[in-house]
This record gives C-alpha cells, structure tokens and sequence, in this order.
C-alpha cells in the first residue's frame, strides 16, 4: 500500500521546486507588475500609473517603432531562414560547417549585436567607408541620428535579424527533418519548380513550426532592447528601453512595471492572433 | 538528359553561392568587430575604415580588460551563470524526468504552464522583483540575479531535458530494474550516462544564456554588475574602443560553445518538436 502511494507521489515530488520557481518568479512578480500599474507612487489605486505612461511624449512613439520593428522583421527573419534551412537540407558537401556558422548568433548577445551593428552603421564606421569608397556619396552619412527614424529603425533591424535568424532557422530545419522525404520526391517527379515546392508543400507542412516560430520571435521583438541602446541610445524608444528609463532615470517603478504589463498583453494578443489564424494544437510545438 | 545533368550542376553552383554569401553575413560583422578590437586605440577611430588592422594591436582589447570593473562584472557574471546553470539542471531536469516517464494527473497543464513561462515576456519580471528583493533586503545580489536567470532558463530546461529522457529507451531502465536494480539506481547507473551528453548541451545552452542577459541584470543591480549591465550601463560614457572590445568580448564564449553543442542541437530541438 505504501508503496503504490510513493510511486503516484513520485512525479509530483519530481516537479514540485520547478512549480515552486514558477511560481515565485513568473506568477507572482506578474501578477505584482499588473498591481503596481494599477497604483500611484504613493500606492493609491486607480488609473494615474496607466495615464501617466500613456500621455508621456515617449509612449506613442515606443509603441509605434516596437510595433513597426516587429512587423518588418518578422516577414525579412522567416524568409532569410527558410533560406537557410533550405541551403542545409540540400545536403551540399560541407553542410556540417555550413549549419554551425548558420547556428553562431543563436549565442550571440542582444548587447554584442547591437554594439557590432553600432561599429557598422555609426560615422565614422565601415558601411560609410564603403558607400565613399564606391563614390556613392563624397562625405560620412549621418545614419544613427533622431532625425533619421527610417535608417535608425533600418539598423536596428539588420542588427536583430542578424542575430535572432539562427533560432528561426534551427527550429525550421527541426521540422523540414521530419517531412517524408518521398513528398518532396513526388514532387521533383512532377516537375514542380522550388517555388512550388516551398509554397505547395514545405510551408503547409511546416505550419505548426512555423507557428511556434512566429509565436516565439513575435514575443521576443516586442522586447527589443539592447540592441537598440546600443545602436541608437536615446534616439530611439521602444517599450523596453521606456521600462528601464522609466526605472532608473525617473525613478518611477509604477509606470516601468506598466509598460512590462503592456508588453505581456500585446505578447498575448499576438500568440492568440497566430494560434487563431493558423489553426494548429500549439501546445504540441511551443516546446521549442 | 545532358540538360537536366547541366540545370543540376547550374543548381549545384548556385545553391553553393547562396550558403556562401549567407556565411558572409553571419561571420562579416564578427570580423569586423574583432578588426577594431585588435586595432590600436588611434586606429578605432580612424576614417576610412580599414579591412585589417594596421598595426595589429592588442592595446585596445587590453584598455578594455583593465577598465574599471571589467574584470570583477566578468567574475560576477561567471558566477551567475555558473550558479544559474547548475540549479536549472538540478530543478529542471527532474521535472523533465517526470514529464518523460510518468503519466500523471495534472501532466498536460503542468506543460502548458511551462511551455507559456518559455515564450513569457521576461521584461515584465524584473521591475516587481526589484520591488520585492528591495524589500527582503535582496536586492543588488548576484546570488538573487543568479535565481532570476535560473527561472528565465527553467521553462527550457524542463522541456529540453524531457526531450532528452524520452530519447532513451524506457526498455533499458526496465530491464536495469528487473536485473536486480531499484528505481533509483536504474535511473543512475542506466538512464543518466546515456542522458548526460544531452543534459551537459542543455545546460551550457543555460550558461550562455545567463552570461548574455541584459535587462534584468541591469535592473536587478547597481554594483555588483554583471558584464552585459556594466557594459549596457555606460554606453553613453564609454568611448568607442571599450565598447568595440567589449562586444568582441561579450561573443568569445558562444563562439567556442556552439562548437561544442552544434551535435546537439537538433537532437535537442529536433525531439522536442516531435
């Protein structure tokens, strides 16, 4: 008797400090982000918090450029890699090497990113160098300036897609693994051209990696935040930087926890807006 | 015939000038970063950029290493990282053990709670916990940084090391018990060293992702920095030659690291999509 007991006992023993960390650092700070948005400085509840952040000059511009970053790098991010993925599943010779170089920035930091993009794009940097160097212009373009939202907003998105691709890469080639091979041989056999066979076939079949995919970097873009500070400083809000300035330059923990709250709804939102267009079970795939 | 033999070859090339360019892409910018890191101080700022270091130096890659705090965030951030990875393996992989091997009531939520803390938005963590660590006397620790990084890296863990487990036949752990093992000794002496090499990927996939962690370590600490929050935090001060070695610095470690894991990483990745 007993010891059917501590065989059903046995899983829950197993993951109980795991629920136990969950809990202090996911539930509650959550539910604690949500409380201190919904009081002032002084812990009086009511919505001054959510005004204040809404009617700061900052907001509107950090929610447009999170919100626009996000949509243009989503599109660029998954066709540079099924790009990728394609390349490795074609089997060349030196696939091995190819997918480790392919798979670097998986361990490269947002920080790292942003300060390498930074040495790029800044004055004196190396695409200037190049642009004078083929006579495209006479003297040092100002790219990382207020004044130039569009190229601040473009070297951002370099820097981002140039480090978060690899994991959209490695989960697409997880999935391209596991795709019959003789669908793919029917294929060929008909004549299909690659365009047909990527529409027709790869991304149908990919669609629950895709899912999680677009879940995972969707999320992650909505939080941008090194590599923005390092490439364009202050120049540039988004909902991230906004929390942390909100933290330590204003002091005001209330709207930095407000503007960690908004993150999680438009996080929210998003996955919802993907789990309903594409229609697949995502608690099978999101495991990635 | 000859045309289809022609058209493969044609593909053949092209296929291969697309993986070269693309290989450029990733390893252009390193380059570039470790061209200014090796330069001299003087030769960071000089316009035009040039492909190679003249001289090559390691003044401004030694600036770096003797600024101010560098060393000592560095040390910070090998403890966190250490420390973090060690208990995410500790409290995660149990769960994975028991996500992999047991069928239990409450399984199908406990995952879906921890697939959602995997995609959670970690930015709203750090701003109530500093509230909270300021209260309990916590705050400015490496020691509570290293549990936050610990948390962030769990849903993970969980998950990779419940792929791991299902990767190793539920037979042998059998057979080991009917050979005279008990539960536990059969999971030790069985299931563990065929499960090792995969934990070990997991978890160095958790040291890397502490040591690079920004935004909490810069919230959750004025003095005690970690690297990224030391680095992060000075931005607007610092001149361009720390910067440039810093960032150089910040990638040297998941360089050598994928070297080691890239064996692993569709094994990890490709079970726990299945």
């Amino acid at each position: 008797m007993k010891r059917v007991f501590v065989k059903q006992s046995t899983p829950y023993l197993l993951i109980l400090p795991s629920i136990l960390f969950l809990m202090i650092f996911f539930a509650y700070p959550t539910v604690e982000a949500f409380s201190l948005s919904l009081r002032n400085q002084a812990g009086v509840w009511g919505w001054e918090t959510f005004r204040t952040m809404v009617t700061d000059v900052a907001f509107w511009p950090a929610l447009k450029t999170t919100l626009i970053l996000t949509v243009i790098i989503i599109p660029v991010q998954f066709t540079l890699a099924m790009i990728m993925a394609l390349v490795i599943q074609a089997k060349l010779k030196g696939a091995g090497f190819f997918l480790y170089i392919f798979s670097i920035p998986l361990a490269i930091s947002e920080l790292a990113a942003g300060i390498v993009w930074f040495a790029i794009f800044t004055n004196s940097g190396f695409l200037n160098t190049w642009l004078m160097q083929l006579g495209l212009i006479s003297k040092p373009f100002i790219f990382l300036s207020y004044q130039y939202m569009g190229w601040l907003i473009f070297a951002v998105l370099m820097a981002e897609v140039w480090r978060s691709t690899a994991i959209v890469m490695v989960i697409l080639v997880s999935g391209l693994q596991s795709i019959p091979k003789d669908y793919l041989e029917a294929a060929d056999v008909f004549g299909a051209s690659l365009w047909q066979k990527v529409s027709r076939l790869i991304v149908p079949l990919l669609r629950p990696s895709i899912q999680v995919a677009l879940i995972l970097r969707t999320i992650f873009s909505l939080q941008v935040f090194a590599v923005a500070m390092a490439i364009a400083g202050r120049a540039m809000s988004l909902l991230a930087s906004e929390s942390y300035r909100w933290y330590i330059a204003y002091r005001n923990t209330n709207v930095a926890a407000a503007y960690g709250a908004l993150v999680l709804v438009l996080s929210i939102l998003s996955s919802l807006i993907y789990i309903s267009l594409l229609r697949t079970k995502p608690e099978q795939e999101m495991a990635v | 015939m000859k045309k289809a033999h022609v058209s493969r070859i044609l593909g053949r090339t092209g296929t291969y000038a697309i993986a070269i360019l693309l290989v450029m892409w990733v390893l252009l910018p390193i380059y570039l970063i470790a061209v200014m890191s090796f330069s001299t101080k003087a030769g960071v700022y000089i316009f035009p950029k040039p492909l190679f270091p003249k001289p090559v130096s390691a003044e401004t890659f030694l600036f770096f290493i003797n600024s101010t705090g560098v060393l000592k965030s560095t040390l910070n951030s090998v403890i966190v990282a250490v420390i973090s990875m060690i208990l995410a393996i500790l409290v995660g992989a149990p769960a994975g053990y028991a996500l992999a091997r047991f069928v239990f009531r409450g399984s199908d939520l406990y995952r879906l709670a921890v697939i959602s803390t995997r995609a959670f938005p970690s930015v709203i963590l750090s701003i109530p916990l500093a509230v909270t660590f300021i209260q309990w006397g916590m705050y400015d620790s490496i020691f509570s940084l290293a549990l936050v990084h610990t948390a962030i890296n769990l849903p993970f863990t969980v998950l990779i090391t419940s792929s791991v487990f299902a990767g190793v036949p539920k037979d042998l752990e059998e057979a080991a018990q009917t050979l005279g093992c008990n539960g536990a000794t059969a999971f030790v002496r069985v299931t563990l060293p065929l499960a090792l090499p995969g934990l070990a990927a997991a978890t160095l996939f958790n040291f890397v992702g502490s040591w690079n962690e920004v935004f909490s370590s810069v919230i959750l600490t004025v003095r005690n920095r970690t690297l990224p929050a030391l680095i992060i935090a000075s931005l607007n001060v610092s001149p361009l030659p720390y910067r440039f070695a810093g960032a150089l610095f910040m990638m040297l470690p998941s360089l050598v690291f994928m070297l080691f894991i890239r064996r692993y990483l569709f094994n990890l990745w490709g079970r726990v999509l299945k």
